[in-house]
């Protein structure tokens, strides 16, 4: 535990990149999106549309990074199954895509989708009524994760399950979700998932507007839930947060009601989870229980560590970095990515405990060394009150 | 220091990453889309090597079209949503002619709308459920008429079986071909508590209650076979069970249609001999070709032991029909390329002629062997003639009225011979 | 003299040359018809080889049975196939003399399809019926059952009163009863009696029998075979449950076996270990690589490749522990950073020295088929040996633990680190062999496996998530936790699936665990103590 309050001193730092952070993203975004529609094909600075769609899923895993550093982070509750929040909220949008389909599915069917043609199925099942309206779909997109991870959340912190005991749960969780999915008779479409989505409000899902659009709305929700997550935290909330973070039982006895702190803050972060996966499954075009695996949610939290945990804008970071590493690894090296990853996960654990933003602050330090006395101050404060 | 050595390790292998692709001058390139790692590898590697000893061979003869072809391997790691991703890359940053891939149903569902979008070609080489032609996609593999229907006949007519369980793999191409097959049971008059249906998750490792329910099932006085659709790697701890609890081939055989030489070649076999499975190609049958090409495979992975199956010769044969319909055609464009396919033949490496038909799925030999104690399948059986692949089932209720034609002037996957309608295009 | 001894052998010699050449003339058309024959036209022609040579063709009907009968494609003459110290060599059916200089392109196969071996079964066991061993001729009454005609049924009468094995006369009194019953030409009473000693038997033969006899035309028949159902039915029911708990407490084992190694290093040391799987792993990849290197001595390999396991498994968890998690003391989330980075490179490390294809395991002679208590009742070896051997190893992991001085250490170690560094205890050296034993053991859980399921790079994946299922819900750091948490999480599982499905199954029990963590947050038996918090 003691090393987690190292983390803090990093963590302190990152409200002043919030507006750079913001200001890059958004811009970055824009001159990609501009760079793919207006320039011709065969410019040198010409962005393909394999590019954009590519960038919107990392902004996508950027964004679930983001859900899991604030409970991770911020309030040291490792979830190894927030892939069961993103997959729900993908869901939700995939059922949307498949209503919008409607008659131009293979057999035909004006109301049921095809794989429930194919499985013989008479009526749509009472989950999917509504689902054809978006608002609706979007509501179901944040309202589930929400509401599962509300319950989940609400029995586990009451009974004051937590550490490791609480990581596999999660897991558990999402383990039981996954095979629950692959279920057809579940009627999400088991192993297949949702796919063959042609459009989303009436916008052709193949047409490059209509991509350039998907990525725009991701960066800029992405920006969003990255200032507000930084404002929530920086709050009063936030400094329970991290009160109960680094001492549980002192911020109990001081009288707060920690569990209630961590409920919310749980449910807020799968809620973003959800938010994730809604934009990610128009972007890929497939959603299928594959997405709740537990070896996705232990990559998340690879993610976080990589660029730094208790950051925010480490988490993004890592998500991008990692999964570009991940898509340039499977061209280059098939045949021994998985060595490549797994080196990367080992040497980062060791070498960088506080991820790449922690060995940013190091340098950052290192040129102005009083910054570094001070954070050496807390240090051993913090270190004195963890025994 | 050491933060100073990984920093720089870092930089430099960033440096190297964000490298392009060097851009090879004047070659055909042949996209390879089959899974390295995660749980799909074991299979899909043998293709990729499949693929890769094909245009090794095609570039002694001198490539096509006076170019050397190229391959392009990437590695979608069983992760379904980066088939869709990995497609779209070789579509258009390696700008590849032609993919072969894909294995699991959902890996293909995944990436169709990508090659529709782009109008790629991509070659699918795996037996499947049916029940999809896309004008981008040529079926090698077996459709379910071509594996299943004539393997239940089999069961019916050479053994006498009259109970039977459908046992599978809770996915899609179990799902539809018990389907097909429970329709198909139910019209020749087998009755339905003649008929025992079983789902379990993949990967499944403990068969104990399964298989000690077929075994009672089985002992009800009636002849009973198991048709297994079983996927992949619960196979081996179904078989071992199988072994165990004493259920020999004569008492109830089982009709496998996923199990080939290399799922066998990961168990021994003695427990299981006379076991069935249906394919359209096994390594024992004996022909020039098949020897041949037998030969090459074991030189070219350099492991004397290696195995041939039946989607290796669904590689084999779509590799060898592209070639042709590429030198037909006299480009790679696809569309050409599409037309120049349909009638294309070429000779299975079980003897006969395979040919492509209008709907994209091939006409094959259906071949039912039995296990033997090396690990081989010995052909107890054998269909007259080819069987043509179908597209859609006469069996469903849902698409039994659906042909597919790809040449003019219908031009559809899914066309509605009753309401004259083509549905559920792209384009 | 010698001249006298010469001749003698000179004329015994002859004498059986001529025997020989006489016995193979005799043999010659049909045997020589057997090469190359259709599968439909074999079976007469076995017909006829039995019945002219009774007994003494039994060697060749084995041979074919096994599929190991073949022709010379020269001469059409058979041999059989036979393997001798890894070299494949050809020797006469009947006398065994080895055929010299032949070679695999010299012969073709006789191929046998199911029909082929069902009729071999049933000729053999006609023929078995006089064998010398009460075995096997049990066996072969039992073979028989299900295909009772009168000539097998006037053998058996006729054999039924020289009889002198009680196993055998039940057998054989069985098939004359079954007999009994079905003949409509036979009176009543008669019939009456047999169906009432049937319903004694579990037989499944005398089940379908009597399944057939309730739709009889005579009422009395009926009755009588319905009440003899019902009562075969309540004593089937009886062993069926035995059977599912069998089931439980099997898959309990496998849990116990793949859990155990980690309720050390995750429960004594609190390294959340992701690379667990991995060394079960390469414990089955263990056993397969000490099977290639002594391909003759299957049935010993096992003795061999259990320490061997434990050896490769506990090294490379010695390694890991010094490279690694030494440096991640105290931060166990990030351990399981580091090791889930290690298992994928152990993952891939086997796909690239053995490709990623399964490999093949043998399983000894010994471990195979199953224990027949009754008819309805058998249980299968492998698993009743692994039940025995998870047991086996968790109890002298027990004694380790509670009499060793290593354990002593492990124990104070994990109890309160500081003191007993404090009392002299090498921490680091202690912690590498709780390490090491932990993985070891999970080595010798792969050899276990390696019986059961595939040996493929993701036999490790399939099992760590219920790993840590059974050690959390089992309460970290106590063995007998796992140990109970294993089984009674093996058995909920079996007792469930019949009603819901497995994956269902697999779900129920998923959720329970989550539920029953919120009510007891340390598991089962919850660790005490000044440590625990």
């Amino acid at each position: 535990m003691t090393r987690l309050t190292e983390w803090f001193s990093a963590g302190r730092s990152s409200g002043k990149h919030t507006l750079p952070f913001v200001v890059i993203l958004l811009v970055v975004s824009l001159l990609a999106s501009g760079a793919n529609l207006l320039l011709p094909e065969d410019s040198a600075l010409y962005v393909s549309t394999y590019t954009i769609t590519l960038l919107g899923k990392y902004l996508c895993y950027a964004m679930l990074a983001l859900a899991v550093d604030i409970i991770w982070g911020y309030c040291g509750i490792l979830s190894l199954g927030h892939g069961a929040f993103f997959a729900l909220g993908g869901y939700a949008m995939g059922m949307y895509l498949m209503r919008q389909i409607g008659d131009r599915g293979v057999y035909g069917d004006p109301l049921l989708p095809d794989f429930m043609v194919f499985l013989d199925w008479k009526e749509l099942p009472w989950f999917w009524l509504g689902m054809d309206n978006f608002g609706f779909a979007m509501l179901m997109a944040v309202v589930v994760p929400g509401l599962l991870a509300f319950v989940f959340g609400w029995l586990a912190f009451r009974s004051r399950v937590t550490g490791v005991y609480l990581s596999i749960m999660t897991q558990a969780l999402t383990y039981a979700l996954l095979l629950a999915f692959f279920r057809n008779e579940m009627g999400f479409g088991g192993n297949n998932g949702l796919t063959d989505f042609k459009e989303i409000l009436g916008f052709d899902l193949q047409a490059d507007s209509t991509r350039v659009s998907l990525f725009m709305i991701t960066a800029f929700l992405l920006a969003v839930l990255f200032v507000v997550s930084q404002r929530i935290l920086s709050s009063r909330f936030g400094k329970v947060v991290l009160a109960i973070r680094d001492a549980e039982a002192r911020s109990r006895f001081i009288g707060y009601r920690t569990d209630r702190y961590k409920v919310w803050l749980f449910v807020y972060s799968a809620v973003i989870a959800g938010i994730a996966g809604a934009l990610y499954v128009p972007q890929v075009g497939i959603i299928n229980p594959g997405e709740f695996s537990p070896i996705n949610s232990i990559e998340m939290v690879i993610w976080v560590a990589v660029g730094g945990r208790g950051t925010l804008i480490g988490a993004v970071i890592g998500a991008i970095l990692v999964n570009y590493a991940k898509t340039r690894f499977t061209a280059i090296l098939p045949d021994a990515w998985l060595f490549a990853l797994g080196a990367m996960f080992v040497l980062v654990t060791l070498y960088l405990p506080k991820g790449l933003m922690g060995l940013y602050a190091q340098m950052m330090a290192k040129r102005r060394p009083r910054i570094l006395e001070e954070s050496a101050v807390k240090e051993s404060a913090t270190k004195e009150s963890e025994v | 220091m050491k933060i100073k050595t990984l920093v720089s390790a870092i930089a430099l292998s960033g440096a190297t990453l964000i490298a392009l692709p060097s851009m090879a001058a004047d070659t055909i390139k042949v996209g390879v889309l089959h899974s390295l790692s995660g749980t799909m590898a074991i299979s899909e590697t043998t293709l990729k090597d499949t693929v890769l000893m094909m245009v090794e061979e095609q570039n002694k003869k001198g490539g096509l079209l006076g170019k050397k072809l190229e391959a392009v391997v990437v590695d979608p790691a069983s992760n379904w949503p980066l088939f869709a991703e990995k497609g779209r890359e070789l579509l258009t940053q390696e700008k590849v002619d032609v993919i072969f891939g894909s294995w699991t149903s959902v890996s293909r569902k995944s990436v169709l709308p990508v090659l529709e979008e782009l109008n790629g070609l991509m070659f699918y080489p795996v037996q499947y459920e049916g029940e999809e032609s896309s004008k981008n996609v040529f079926y090698t593999g077996a459709a379910p008429n071509q594996q299943a229907i004539p393997a239940v006949d089999y069961l019916m007519n050479d053994l006498g079986v009259e109970r039977f369980v459908l046992a599978g793999t809770d996915y899609v191409y179990p799902r539809t071909t018990n389907k097909i097959l429970e329709a198909y049971l139910k019209a020749k008059g087998v009755a339905a508590q003649d008929i025992m249906i079983n789902y379990t998750p993949f990967g499944h490792s403990d068969w104990q209650s399964i298989v000690s329910d077929v075994k009672k099932f089985g002992g009800e006085g009636k002849k009973t076979a198991v048709v297994s659709t079983i996927n992949g790697d619960a196979n081996v701890p179904f078989y071992k069970e199988l072994g165990n609890q004493g259920i020999s081939a004569e008492d109830i055989p089982v009709v496998a249609f996923s199990v080939g030489e290399e799922e066998l070649s990961g168990l021994d076999t003695t427990p299981l001999v006379g076991h069935l499975a249906a394919w359209n190609y096994f390594q024992s049958v004996e022909s020039d070709a098949n020897d041949e090409f037998i030969t090459q495979w074991k030189a070219f992975t350099k492991d004397s032991n290696r195995v041939t199956n039946d989607p290796m010769e669904a590689t084999y044969i779509g590799f060898k029909m592209w070639a042709n319909a590429v030198t037909d055609a006299g480009t790679t464009d696809v569309d050409a390329v599409e037309q120049a396919m349909i009638g294309q033949e070429t000779e299975n490496l079980t003897g006969g002629i395979a040919v492509m038909n209008k709907n994209h799925h091939l006409s094959k030999p259906v071949l039912i062997g039995e296990i033997q104690d090396d690990g081989q399948f010995e052909v107890v059986w054998e269909t007259d003639g080819v069987v043509a692949g179908d597209a859609w089932s006469d069996f469903l209720p849902g698409s039994k009225d659906l042909i597919s034609d790809w040449t003019a002037p219908i031009k559809c996957g899914n066309y509605n011979t009753k309401t004259k309608a083509c549905s559920g295009q792209n384009y | 003299m010698r001249h006298l001894i010469a001749l003698c052998c000179c004329l015994f010699g002859l004498l059986s040359f001529s025997v020989q050449a006489a016995e193979s003339s005799q043999q010659d058309p049909f045997l020589t018809e057997l090469a190359g024959a259709k599968f439909k036209d074999m079976v007469p022609i076995l017909d006829q080889l039995a019945e002219i040579q009774g007994e003494a063709i039994l060697p060749l009907f084995h041979t074919l049975l096994g599929g190991d009968l073949y022709y010379i494609k020269a001469d059409k003459s058979l041999v059989g196939q036979f393997d001798e110290q890894g070299a494949t060599v050809y020797k006469d059916v009947f006398n065994q003399t080895l055929v010299p200089n032949l070679s695999k392109r010299d012969v073709k196969k006789i191929r046998v399809n199911n029909t082929l071996r069902g009729y071999l079964r049933n000729a053999i066991a006609q023929i078995q019926l006089t064998a010398k061993s009460p075995k096997v001729r049990e066996s072969a009454v039992r073979e028989l059952l299900s295909k009772l005609d009168a000539d097998t049924v006037a053998l058996i009468e006729s054999l039924y009163a020289k009889e002198t094995n009680n196993k055998v006369k039940e057998a054989m009194g069985l098939a004359l009863s079954m007999h009994t019953a079905s003949s409509t030409e036979l009176t009543l009473p008669n019939r009456l009696v047999a169906i009432e000693r049937l319903s004694s038997s579990l037989e499944g033969d005398a089940r379908n029998l009597l399944t057939t006899l309730t739709k009889d035309e005579n009422p009395a028949i009926v009755k009588a075979a319905t009440s003899a159902l019902e009562k075969i039915a309540q004593r089937a029911n009886r062993f069926a449950f035995i059977d599912q708990l069998f089931f439980g407490l099997s898959l309990g084992s496998v849990l116990l076996l793949a859990s155990i190694g980690l309720a050390i290093t995750f429960g004594v040391m609190g390294v959340i270990n992701m690379a667990h799987g991995e060394m079960i792993m390469l414990g089955a990849y263990t056993t397969y690589v000490v099977q290639l290197m002594m391909p003759n001595y299957i049935d010993y390999s096992i003795w061999v490749a259990i320490p061997a396991a434990f050896l490769v498994s506990g090294l490379m968890g010695i390694l890991i522990e010094r490279l690694v998690i030494r440096h991640l003391h105290g931060r166990p989330l990030e351990t399981l950073l580091a090791t889930f980075g290690i298992s994928l490179i152990l993952q891939q490390l086997v796909r690239s020295i053995f490709s990623p294809l399964n490999r093949q395991v043998s399983t000894p002679s010994w471990m195979s088929g199953s224990w027949e208590i009754n008819p309805v009742l058998s249980l299968t070896l492998n698993r009743l040996y692994i039940l025995a051997f998870a047991l086996l190893v968790f109890f002298a992991l027990v004694i380790v633990l509670r009499k060793t001085s290593l354990g002593l250490n492990v124990r104070a170690v994990s109890q309160n680190r500081n003191m007993a560094k404090a009392m002299g205890v090498k921490t680091h050296w202690v912690d590498a062999m709780t390490f090491g034993l932990g993985s070891g053991i999970a080595g010798i859980a792969g050899v276990a496996l390696s019986q059961l399921t595939n040996v493929g790079p993701n036999l490790g994946q399939a099992y760590i998530i219920d790993s840590f299922m059974v050690v959390v819900f089992g309460g970290v750091g106590n063995l007998l936790g796992t140990l109970v948490a294993a089984f009674s999480l093996g058995i909920a599982t079996k007792f469930l699936e019949p009603t819901t499905g497995a994956v269902l199954a697999a779900i129920i029990v998923l959720v329970f665990i989550i539920l029953f963590i919120q009510k007891r947050p340390k598991g089962l038996f919850p660790q005490k103590g000044r440590a625990a918090e």
